[in-house]
């Protein structure tokens, strides 16, 4: 069973991946976008991990709303109401529950990419942060490591596409031979469940 | 690339302090990030809200004041403001005859300022919402997040900026600014990328000699990547995209717009071609304006919009202004 502090590890895990990754995804939002992908969410996971201490939030639920909240507040951009949403309505779909199972997990967050698709309106194959995302919540019922699998493979297939949403989509067939920065930063983002999860 | 700034984190929060110390007229929360006019709210008044990502100055909050925007939400550097400084913004200048939302096309600007539309609307205030989107270099809708909003936003926050002083009701407001926009079309080029601080290196590497055609304002590629063009070659390739896309029937305003580290010498001489292969194609141009206004940190180049207009548009661009980054007539 996965309890608040297992999710509050995973923001953790998280913005230190963001960390670590934050020039790559800087430098995968140059040519295709404009530079700044991984210090917004460098703020933005910052700020998060910063209000989970503060607060400490005692469900689930309340970890990742909290969490979602925090991110529309600080980052900005399109990443930050993408993100922002995606964890919030995992949290509202996980209810008030004191430990959920990673089942229940995986409905939750298949809510959430619902969420983001209807909100962005990217589809699969549009090469944007989705491409990750669904392949992930595809493989969570065989896991963490599953799904961290699942979302690398889905961020490095985005290379060969031409974007279709967001900025990147300006660029028309100039955006082919780039891996996509949202879908690279949310595979870190299911990695970290792997992490949070002492895989 | 050398620059003046102290570290890139504190440069947003910089200019917002420099700013309120070369502008008492305004009120400037540096913290929250929201630039308002000194009166507002003006009894009776449709407060008019923009912001978007920094590094495009003086676009938003150089265009605060009478006559022109209520406040200004700057972001990040090219990034988006976030919901809660919008909200922020709209309740500190309605004066409860609603509140303007002019959005750029970008889907951060769209998203953020969604949100905040439904979370002011939840604290009583009446928003409405105009997109801006000019920009002719996106040609395949279909398949992208639309045209980008660019220099036609400086002509709608000035004409409904006008409309919106002299006492009109939301509802007209937001309809001059979308007749402003449907007649608004821009088209621009760079000649150098920008440098990002916190990249800190040129967004896309281009180089000497040739140079982007169809740019957007936040350092990204354009459509196209040519050998370098005259000043001459530039303003018929700019105007004759914009005409396959319109064909102005009335006189139209037409900004000739730097993208930041292109000299005023520079922009006269190109504004100079770009009336005359207007004249050619029999388009005649009411009012002129040549500057930097829509730009793109230090990125060499310029844009090109024209608006269309009638006599009661006109009569609102004429209108008194008093704005950091546009004054006339008071």
């Amino acid at each position: 069973m996965l309890d608040a502090d297992f999710f509050r590890r995973w923001m953790t895990a998280t913005a230190a991946s963001v960390d670590r990754e934050a020039e790559r995804l800087t430098a995968l939002d140059s040519p295709i976008g404009d530079a700044d992908h991984g210090s917004n969410l460098q703020r933005g996971f910052h700020a998060v991990t910063a209000v989970l201490e503060k607060e400490a939030p005692a469900t689930p639920g309340a970890v990742l709303i909290l969490a979602g909240r925090q991110l529309i507040s600080t980052v900005g951009g399109a990443s930050g109401p993408l993100y922002g949403t995606l964890l919030r309505r995992t949290g509202k779909a996980l209810g008030d529950d004191a430990e959920v199972s990673e089942g229940q997990f995986a409905e939750a967050f298949r809510a959430g990419v619902d969420a983001v698709m209807a909100l962005g309106g990217a589809a699969p194959g549009d090469k944007t942060m989705i491409d990750a995302l669904v392949p992930a919540v595809d493989a969570l019922g065989d896991g963490f490591g599953a799904a961290r699998a699942a979302a690398e493979e889905g961020a490095l297939a985005t290379t060969p596409l031409q974007a279709r949403k967001g900025r990147a989509s300006y660029l028309g067939e100039r955006s082919i031979g780039h891996q996509d920065p949202g879908a690279t930063s949310s595979s870190l983002l299911v990695a970290a469940l792997a992490e949070a999860n002492g895989e | 690339m050398r620059m003046l700034i102290n570290v890139p984190e504190t440069v947003v929060a910089d200019a917002l302090r420099g700013l309120a110390a070369a502008h008492p007229e305004l009120t400037v929360d540096v913290e929250n990030r929201v630039i308002v006019r000194r009166d507002a709210p003006v009894a009776g008044k449709v407060g008019l809200v923009s912001g978007g990502g920094s590094g495009h100055e003086p676009l938003h909050g150089g265009f605060v004041g009478p006559g022109m925007l209520s406040a200004a939400c700057p972001g990040e550097v090219f990034t988006s403001p976030v919901p809660d400084q919008m909200v922020r913004a709209a309740a500190a200048v309605d004066s409860g005859a609603g509140v303007l939302f002019i959005v750029k096309n970008y889907t951060g600007d769209v998203l953020n300022f969604d949100m905040a539309a439904e979370l002011a609307e939840d604290e009583g205030i009446q928003v409405a919402k105009v997109l801006v989107n000019d920009d002719v270099a996106v040609t395949d809708s279909l398949y992208t997040a639309g045209r980008r909003g660019t220099g036609a936003t400086l002509f709608v926050e000035k004409i409904a900026g006008a409309a919106a002083d002299e006492g009109q009701p939301l509802e007209r407001v937001e309809s001059i600014a979308r007749q402003v926009n449907e007649n608004s079309r821009s088209f621009g080029v760079a000649l150098s990328a920008c440098t990002t601080y916190a990249k800190g290196s040129p967004t896309f590497d281009l180089p000497d000699g040739e140079l982007e055609l169809g740019i957007g304002i936040h350092g990204e590629p354009g459509r196209e990547r040519r050998a370098m063009m005259t000043s001459r070659e530039i303003a018929d390739f700019a105007v004759n995209a914009i005409l396959d896309d319109m064909s102005p029937r009335n006189p139209v305003l037409l900004l000739v717009n730097g993208m930041g580290a292109t000299p005023l010498l520079e922009l006269y001489g190109f504004n100079a071609e770009v009336q005359r292969a207007l004249d050619e194609r029999g388009v005649a141009v009411a009012r002129t304006l040549v500057g930097n206004y829509v730009t793109s940190l230090d990125m060499a180049g310029a844009s090109v919009t024209l608006c269309q207009i009638d006599e009661e548009t006109l009569r609102l661009w004429d209108a008194p202004v008093k704005t950091a980054g546009l004054r006339w007539g008071m």
